[in-house]
C-alpha cells in the first residue's frame, strides 16, 4: 500500500517539493519491488480526466478570439492538459464561445450528442450564458444551456482569456468533487 | 470633385433617358434614381460605357419605408477602379413586384439578391437560385422589415423526450425595455435649495436705482 503512508488525502494534488518527492520514490520503490501499486481507482480516474480536458474547438464569435488566446503561449492551456481537438469523438469538454444562433443550434446539439461520456460543457461570454446584447434578437437561442446542460458559466463579454482559464480550472475541481467513475 | 460628379450625372441622364428619373449629388456621392424595369439596362451601361466604366458592384442592399406606396428601395453600390468613381442607384418597389436581377451583368449580384430576398422579401426575376442565404432553415418571415417583431416568432430549446431541438412560439420572461434615455440629471432646474432667497441681478439693478 503504497500510497497508504502519504499524509491525508486532500483531493488536491501535492505541490512539487519534498513532500511529493518523497511519495514518488515511495511509489516507485513499491513498483521495482512488487511489480504494482494499488491506489483508489476514483482518484485514478478523476486524476485523469482533470489533467487531459481535451476541448471540442467551438468557437462561434468574437469570444473565439479571447479562447485562442487562451491556447498560445501567454496563459497556455496546455498546461493543464487541455488541447483543442478536431473532433467531437475525441473530446471531454466543449467550450461555448459566442452567439448561438438558431440555425447553429441543431448542428451543436449533435456535436454535442456525438462526444464520449464523461462530457462537459463550459458556457463561455454573455450570449451563450443567456443570450446577452441579442436575447431579444429573432434569430438567437437565450443560452446555450437551452440547448446543452452547462458545467460552467465563464461570464464577460468576452470574457477575457484569464477568465476562461480560471473557468477551466473551476470545471476541474467540479470533476474532482463531483468526480465517481460513472455518472 | 462635386462639378465631376454632377456633369457624369447629368450625361448619363442625358445617354440614358427616361430610364434615369433623377440624378443628384448630395454629400459628394453621386446618386441615380431610375425606372425598375430599367435596372438591367442601367447596370449595363454603366458598366461597359467608356466614361463609366463601373466595373466593381459592391453592393446590393435594400430598405424599407413603411409610409410610401411603393416601400422597399434597393440600392447598388457601384465602382469604377478606372476613374476612382462610385455611383449610388436606386430604384423603388413594394412586395408584390419582382425586380430584375443583375447575376447576368454581376456575378457577385448573386449572393446579395438572395441576401435582400432574404431579408426584405423582394424578389428577383431570373436569379438562378433565389432561396434564403442567413436565416434558419424553414424561417418565416423576412426580418429587416419594418413590421417585423424583433423577437420574431418562434424560439428554440433542447426537448429531452423526443431528443431533438424543437421549436417554440416566443415566450418572454421580461418584456423587451424601452429606455426613454432622458436621465433625472437633465431634466431638474439647476436650482439648489436655498437659491430662491438669493437676489437675482434684476432685484440688484432695482436696489441701485432706488
Amino acid at each position: 500500500m503504497g500510497v497508504s503512508n502519504a499524509p491525508a488525502p486532500t483531493g488536491m494534488p501535492l505541490p512539487p517539493g519534498a513532500e511529493q518527492d518523497e511519495i514518488l520514490r515511495q511509489v516507485t520503490g513499491e513498483l521495482q519491488d512488487k511489480g504494482f501499486v494499488i491506489a483508489s481507482v476514483d482518484k485514478l480516474a478523476n486524476w485523469a480526466r482533470t489533467g487531459s480536458l481535451w476541448p471540442m474547438t467551438f468557437g462561434l464569435a468574437c469570444c473565439a478570439i479571447e479562447m485562442m488566446h487562451a491556447y498560445v503561449s501567454r496563459y497556455d492551456l496546455d498546461r493543464f492538459g487541455v488541447v483543442p481537438r478536431p473532433s467531437p469523438r475525441q473530446s471531454d469538454v466543449i467550450i461555448v464561445a459566442g452567439t448561438l444562433t438558431n440555425k447553429m443550434a441543431p448542428a451543436f446539439r449533435k456535436v454535442y450528442d456525438q462526444m464520449a461520456e464523461p462530457r462537459y460543457v463550459i458556457s463561455m461570454g454573455s450570449c451563450a450564458n443567456g443570450g446577452g446584447y441579442y436575447h431579444y434578437s429573432y434569430s438567437v437561442v437565450r443560452g446555450c444551456d437551452r440547448v446543452v446542460p452547462v458545467d460552467v458559466y465563464v461570464p464577460g463579454c468576452p470574457p477575457t482569456a484569464e477568465a476562461l482559464v480560471y473557468g477551466v480550472l473551476q470545471l476541474q475541481k467540479k470533476i474532482r468533487r463531483t468526480g465517481v467513475l460513472f455518472r | 470633385m462635386d462639378t465631376a460628379l454632377k456633369e457624369l450625372g447629368d450625361f448619363i441622364r442625358d445617354e440614358l433617358g427616361d430610364a434615369v428619373k433623377d440624378a443628384h449629388v448630395r454629400l459628394g456621392e453621386l446618386c441615380l434614381e431610375v425606372e425598375r424595369d430599367e435596372i438591367l439596362n442601367v447596370i449595363k451601361y454603366l458598366r461597359d460605357d467608356a466614361n463609366c466604366q463601373f466595373s466593381t458592384l459592391l453592393d446590393v442592399c435594400a430598405v424599407d419605408y413603411p409610409e410610401r406606396t411603393e416601400r422597399f428601395e434597393v440600392v447598388y453600390n457601384l465602382l469604377s477602379m478606372t476613374h476612382n468613381t462610385r455611383i449610388r442607384v436606386k430604384l423603388s418597389t413594394d412586395e408584390d413586384t419582382p425586380v430584375a436581377s443583375v447575376t447576368s451583368v454581376f456575378n457577385s449580384a448573386n449572393w446579395w439578391e438572395r441576401e435582400v430576398w432574404d431579408m426584405f422579401g423582394i424578389g428577383f426575376i431570373d436569379h438562378p437560385d433565389l432561396r434564403r442565404i442567413l436565416t434558419d432553415y424553414g424561417f418565416e418571415g423576412h426580418p429587416l422589415r419594418k413590421d417585423f417583431p424583433l423577437t420574431g416568432y418562434v424560439e428554440l430549446r433542447y426537448d429531452d423526450e423526443q431528443k431533438r431541438v424543437v421549436y417554440e412560439p416566443v415566450k418572454l420572461t421580461q418584456e423587451f425595455r424601452t429606455f426613454d434615455f432622458l436621465s433625472p440629471w437633465e431634466g431638474v432646474q439647476r436650482m439648489l435649495p436655498g437659491d430662491e432667497k438669493a437676489e437675482t441681478e434684476a432685484d440688484a439693478a432695482k436696489q441701485e436705482a432706488k
